[in-house]
């Protein structure tokens, strides 16, 4: 099932130099994906991530998630719509500074007023699950920089999404951090089948991913399966 | 969790934040020190001017309103007896003669206000026996008088000396006394210092002429904030001929001058208000420039505007109620000091105030709504302040807050 159908989606930032960060890209990720966009800095990944993700308002074409098109929502709608389908990784963490772990994780169900007993123990569950049970009451300040994104990750989680957005997750973590977070990713896409989508140029993303599309100037210029899940 | 995140937030910069609550308490405490020590100068007045002396609501005859003349009294019958006891508010209430008369002793004479008491009566409320400065206190038997301690000066007459009375009486009669002084009796206003002359009720209709009559009857509330009401309850019932009329209508020049201090001192608050409100202001720009990134990270993640816009305005209230706590905290126990110790003033500022008969000092009030009146006037300006970050909260767009 598609989750994720851009067509002709195009993003031209406006200047005395217009720039076409974005150029008529059409593509559709299925269900349960583990999608790598590469390609060089200023080919437009992160453009691209940001208007999935309904952060940002393409200058033409159509963005589909769940066949809801994305471009007809008003801005608040689009809000609404990324707590409830959309699980954002940032690449320097986003956390906030003043929760802890646990409220990190928690906040986005809070968002959802999803009960305080429900949310606890989904909470706990899942930084239970990005190994990070014994920190829970730690703030951000008190974590290491993979520990920070595997925060990120459980609040990615939290809100049960459609589909998980990473933009460069690995790219502020050392070779053991970025390892880890990408096995706790992997495994959570595997055994939990939860789509995520990822922007990067880490090779070992890149090489872990089922399938790898590559951007160019803002055109995909290569779409790769690379390995079955 | 969003008071939470707003209360920590309100810690993330403790420099800032100290620096802000610091600003605005002691705006809080120039003002409650301002307000207390001019609503103490008022109570003082309306104590010493009205409320011992005048009662803060009377009962009058129509005509005696607009003339004054011992010919215009009333009849204290059993129908307004019954109308007096029947509104709750009213503590007890006692008739009077109140008229001008000419005293003259040996050395001296001057114009005086002659006040038929019923001196056990008013006891509870005038304290007439703890404002004794020589003699005993008069009885309702007695045909002595009690002299207010500046009147004995002027006259030269002291306990047990002679006084001589005259005046008009009722319907043009003549009204003239020898009274001897049984008591000298000192009033914290000069000016009623100066001039009042006690006689027993009785005696005061003996010797105005009137019988069963009176000039006025003084009204005692149990607390006077139900003055109004009650003097409203009680024009409702009172007859054609009768008024029951408050101390602003009775002293309207003293409410005057109240208001228009009171506006003096409005203009000081204002000033640091403004001082607050920049301040205030100033800390809320810091706020949301240094966290625009923030911002745009919760509302990317599906935090509604409106609520992130609550937030904020959350922390501000926070903030200023912190600043509000801690003003009233440092404020209170000066005031109560200042009440218990009043101020007295050297003899210059003392002579200018007993021009005015006041008591020459300032005792600072504890009325509660001073420090309340703080509090909702700071939380307004904080309300007022966060309609800016509100508005511009409610416009965010995730992408480009996050770019900042």
């Amino acid at each position: 099932m598609k989750v994720i159908e851009t067509i002709n989606l195009s993003k031209i930032f406006e200047g005395v130099v217009p720039v076409h960060a974005v150029n008529q890209v059409n593509l559709s990720i299925e269900d349960n994906e583990f999608t790598a966009i590469v390609g060089p800095s200023g080919s437009g990944k992160t453009t691209l991530l940001n208007m999935i993700g309904g952060l940002d308002r393409p200058t033409s074409g159509t963005i589909k998630v769940n066949q809801i098109a994305l471009n007809e929502l008003s801005e608040n709608e689009l809000i609404n719509f990324r707590l409830k389908h959309i699980g954002f990784v940032f690449q320097s963490y986003n956390l906030i500074p003043v929760l802890s772990a646990k409220e990190n994780a928690e906040f986005v169900m809070l968002l959802q007023n999803i009960p305080a007993k429900d949310r606890i123990a989904r909470v706990e569950a899942l930084l239970k699950e990005v190994g990070l049970e014994d920190k829970m009451n730690n703030r951000p300040s008190q974590l290491s920089g993979g520990q920070q994104q595997r925060v990120a990750v459980a609040r990615a989680l939290a809100s049960k999404p459609d589909f998980v957005l990473a933009d460069e997750p690995t790219a502020n973590l050392d070779s053991k951090s970025a390892e880890n977070l990408l096995d706790i990713m992997h495994r959570l896409n595997k055994e939990e089948g939860i789509t995520f989508v990822f922007s990067t140029h880490d090779q070992r993303v890149i090489d872990r991913a089922r399938r790898v599309i590559t951007l160019e100037d803002g055109k995909i210029i290569s779409d790769v399966i690379q390995h079955e899940n | 969790m969003y008071f939470k995140l707003a209360w920590r937030n309100i810690w993330r910069n403790k420099s800032r934040t100290f620096i802000t609550l610091i600003a605005v308490s002691i705006a809080v405490v120039l003002s409650v020190l301002m307000m207390s020590a001019k609503n103490g100068v008022y109570e003082n007045m309306i104590k010493s001017l009205i409320g011992d002396f005048t009662g803060f609501a009377q009962i009058q005859s129509k005509a005696y309103v607009d003339d004054s003349s011992i010919d215009n009294v009333l009849v204290f019958n059993d129908d307004l007896k019954a109308a007096l006891q029947g509104i709750s508010a009213i503590d007890g209430f006692s008739p009077r003669i109140e008229n001008f008369a000419l005293a003259v002793s040996d050395s001296s004479n001057k114009g005086v206000l002659i006040i038929g008491v019923d001196v056990e009566k008013e006891q509870k409320y005038i304290g007439l026996k703890d404002r004794l400065s020589d003699g005993e206190l008069i009885d309702l038997s007695d045909d002595q008088v009690m002299i207010g301690s500046g009147l004995s000066e002027r006259l030269q007459a002291g306990v047990g000396d002679t006084v001589v009375l005259l005046s008009q009486g009722y319907h043009g009669s003549t009204a003239a006394g020898k009274y001897r002084v049984k008591a000298i009796v000192n009033f914290g206003s000069p000016e009623l210092s100066n001039q009042l002359v006690f006689l027993p009720i009785q005696e005061a209709q003996t010797f105005y002429g009137l019988e069963n009559m009176y000039t006025n009857i003084i009204l005692h509330f149990k607390d006077n904030d139900d003055v109004r009401q009650g003097v409203n309850k009680l024009n409702s019932v009172l007859g054609q001929e009768l008024v029951a009329r408050d101390w602003e209508e009775l002293a309207p020049e003293l409410k005057n001058m109240i208001e228009t201090d009171k506006m003096e001192g409005y203009v000081f608050m204002f000033i640091l208000y403004m001082v607050i409100t920049f301040g205030l202001f100033g800390t809320m720009l810091m706020m949301l420039s240094e966290r625009k990134h923030e911002f745009g990270v919760l509302v990317a993640i599906g935090m509604k505007r409106v609520k992130l816009a609550v937030m904020v305005w959350l922390e501000l209230i926070i903030l200023s109620i912190l600043g509000v706590i801690l003003g009233s905290v440092i404020s209170l126990p000066i005031c109560t000091y200042f009440h218990e110790n009043p101020i007295y003033f050297g003899e210059e500022m003392a002579d200018v105030y007993e021009d005015y008969g006041l008591e020459a000092m300032i005792k600072f009030s504890l009325d509660p709504s001073i420090f309340t009146q703080q509090a909702i006037i700071i939380l307004l300006i904080s309300s007022m302040i966060a309609i800016f970050p509100f508005i511009r909260l409610l416009q965010v767009k995730a992408i480009q807050q996050m770019k900042a």
